[in-house]
């Protein structure tokens, strides 16, 4: 008998997992279903690069329905919510789709409307989040238009997408600034609820080392609890402030609205408890979660919904024919970090192996936690393999879906020569 | 490993001064680490929050953040930092004896 697998989310690991799904089982024994709300598939790395005129917007957005094989059906139609106990997602128009098997892939929502004053008095004049589209675009006119002052990056609260953007964004900020000849009328600030400019110690070191170089200032423990637009303040939860002419926040994040709407399927915050190497749903064996939706220890990021991409349609298709589950997830993440002046870093890390030093993937090939020149063209290339070779679900040549062990150094051994990082 | 005495009983601590070992800590440690982290009196609020802390980690393996803390320990965040002036989840997970919150990664 067909067996109907509805997918919701056609992001990036929606997409890849219905075409891996669609690969691995032949039409007449699954149906595969792609639910999402518009047909607009954002190249989110990308979104990074538009404040700055890096990356055009119309570049960064494709249809999300063309990136699907053939043989999957898409609906575009928002989700009311999931009956888990009958096994059907109930849609906005009525429509009541049952499935054998659900995805949830639906990544994470931008809540900037639960922290006080957001979005408020100054919101895409003074204050903006290049995390959409529309506030990337907005905050390149004002960037263009700006011509001294304090610029503040300051993220909410965690977890966020791609944790690394912020940095990456105060970096940018940096190289355009003296690209422009105004860097010394600018003055750049780094504000994070986190005790260290990342949460990885290993990689801490060298990213605190990288703002100091660039004479950024970094204000940490800063959980922000309003945002004045008006007077140009962040004011933390603790009563400190820091005053800002012009500031790029990361909103809060949650899961989707859908998600609180489904009894016992997402956490307090929108996020669906899942297995973390199985990446089955813990509140129904039918429910398989991929990528930011999720709630499992990995940062949320394209690459973890790749990494995560072969373990999940294995499993699906294990669950199908009745079998165990392989708990093959290693929580691998691998993320570029752009630094500016056409270089960037690479980190490479999993659940348990902080990012370490060396060459990926193998002992020839990227530096890791260096700034290079490759790394930077590592970065760009990205965008081709993303719509040409993650979206499909195909593996990319020579990166396994675990993490390579092989090039990196353990920890504490260094090169003959290696200058200490810190 | 670095040690403290508490109540007279031995714990080891991590690095950073929270309990290595969550088994070790009995309630009637809380006020002195309380009053080590600068809050000489713990009020029914500052129990309620402890006590939450407590149950989350031994259900979940991990304390929750201050943002989760503010949406289901039934004490606002603005509140949550009265109680706890340098950090809610920090300071209470210290004074529960568990882990660092994981915060995010």
């Amino acid at each position: 008998m067909t067996k109907r697998i509805v997918v919701l989310g056609g992001g990036t690991g929606g997409t890849l997992t219905a075409n891996r799904l669609r690969r691995l089982l032949d039409r007449d024994a699954a149906q595969i279903v792609v639910v999402d709300t518009d047909d607009e598939h954002v190249y989110q790395p990308g979104l990074l690069f538009v404040p700055f005129g890096l990356a055009r917007p119309d570049e960064l957005v494709r249809s999300r329905q063309r990136q699907l094989r053939p043989g999957i059906e898409f609906h575009c139609e928002a989700v009311e919510h999931v009956d888990l106990e009958n096994d059907a997602v109930l849609l906005a128009d009525g429509t009541s789709l049952s499935y054998d098997v659900l995805v949830v892939a639906t990544g994470a929502r931008l809540m900037p409307e639960e922290t006080q004053g957001l979005p408020g008095a100054g919101w895409q004049e003074k204050v903006f989040t290049f995390y959409t589209l529309d506030g990337a675009v907005a905050l390149q006119r004002a960037l263009s238009r700006f011509d001294g002052g304090r610029l503040v990056v300051g993220v909410m609260d965690m977890p966020i997408k791609c944790p690394v953007a912020p940095l990456e964004f105060s970096f940018l900020a940096d190289w355009y600034f003296r690209k422009r000849g105004i860097r010394d009328k600018v003055e750049l600030i780094y504000v994070t609820p986190l005790d260290g400019a990342f949460t990885k110690a290993t990689c801490n070191r060298e990213l605190s080392g990288m703002l100091e170089d660039k004479g950024i200032s970094l204000v940490t423990e800063f959980n922000t609890g309003e945002v004045d637009g008006q007077n140009g303040r962040l004011i933390s939860y603790d009563g400190r402030e820091v005053a800002f002419d012009l500031a790029a926040l990361i909103p809060l994040h949650g899961g989707q609205a859908y998600v609180d709407r489904s009894p016992g399927l997402g956490d307090e915050l929108g996020f669906v408890p899942t297995d973390q190497h199985t990446l089955q749903a813990k509140a129904k064996p039918n429910v398989f979660v991929i990528g930011d939706a999720a709630d499992v220890p990995a940062s949320k990021a394209g690459s973890v919904a790749h990494f995560e991409g072969e373990t999940l349609a294995s499993n699906i298709c294990r669950y199908l024919a009745g079998e165990p589950l392989d708990p093959s997830f290693d929580g691998h993440t691998n993320c570029f970090i752009e630094s500016g002046f056409g270089k960037a870093l690479l980190i490479d890390f999993n659940y348990d192996t902080e990012p370490l030093t060396g060459h990926f993937p193998g002992r020839v090939g990227l530096p890791l936690l260096r700034q290079s020149r490759l790394n930077h063209l590592g970065k760009l290339a990205f965008s081709w393999l993303y719509w040409h070779v993650l979206l499909p679900g195909r593996n990319v040549p020579g990166v396994p879906a675990s993490m390579p062990a092989a090039g990196k150094q353990p920890p504490g051994k260094r090169r003959p020569g290696q200058a200490p990082s810190n | 490993m670095p040690t403290a005495t508490y109540g007279g009983t031995e714990v080891s601590l991590n690095d950073e001064g929270f309990f290595a070992d969550p088994a070790q800590w009995t309630e009637a440690m809380a006020p002195e680490i309380a009053s080590k982290e600068g809050i000489d009196h713990l009020t029914d609020r500052h129990w309620q929050v402890i006590k939450f802390m407590r149950d989350e980690f031994e259900a979940n393996g991990s304390g929750p953040t201050v943002r989760v803390l503010g949406k289901t320990s039934g004490v606002t965040i603005k509140e949550l930092y009265e109680l706890f002036p340098k950090g809610p989840a920090k300071t209470a997970a210290k004074i529960a004896g568990i882990p660092k919150p994981r915060g995010c990664i």
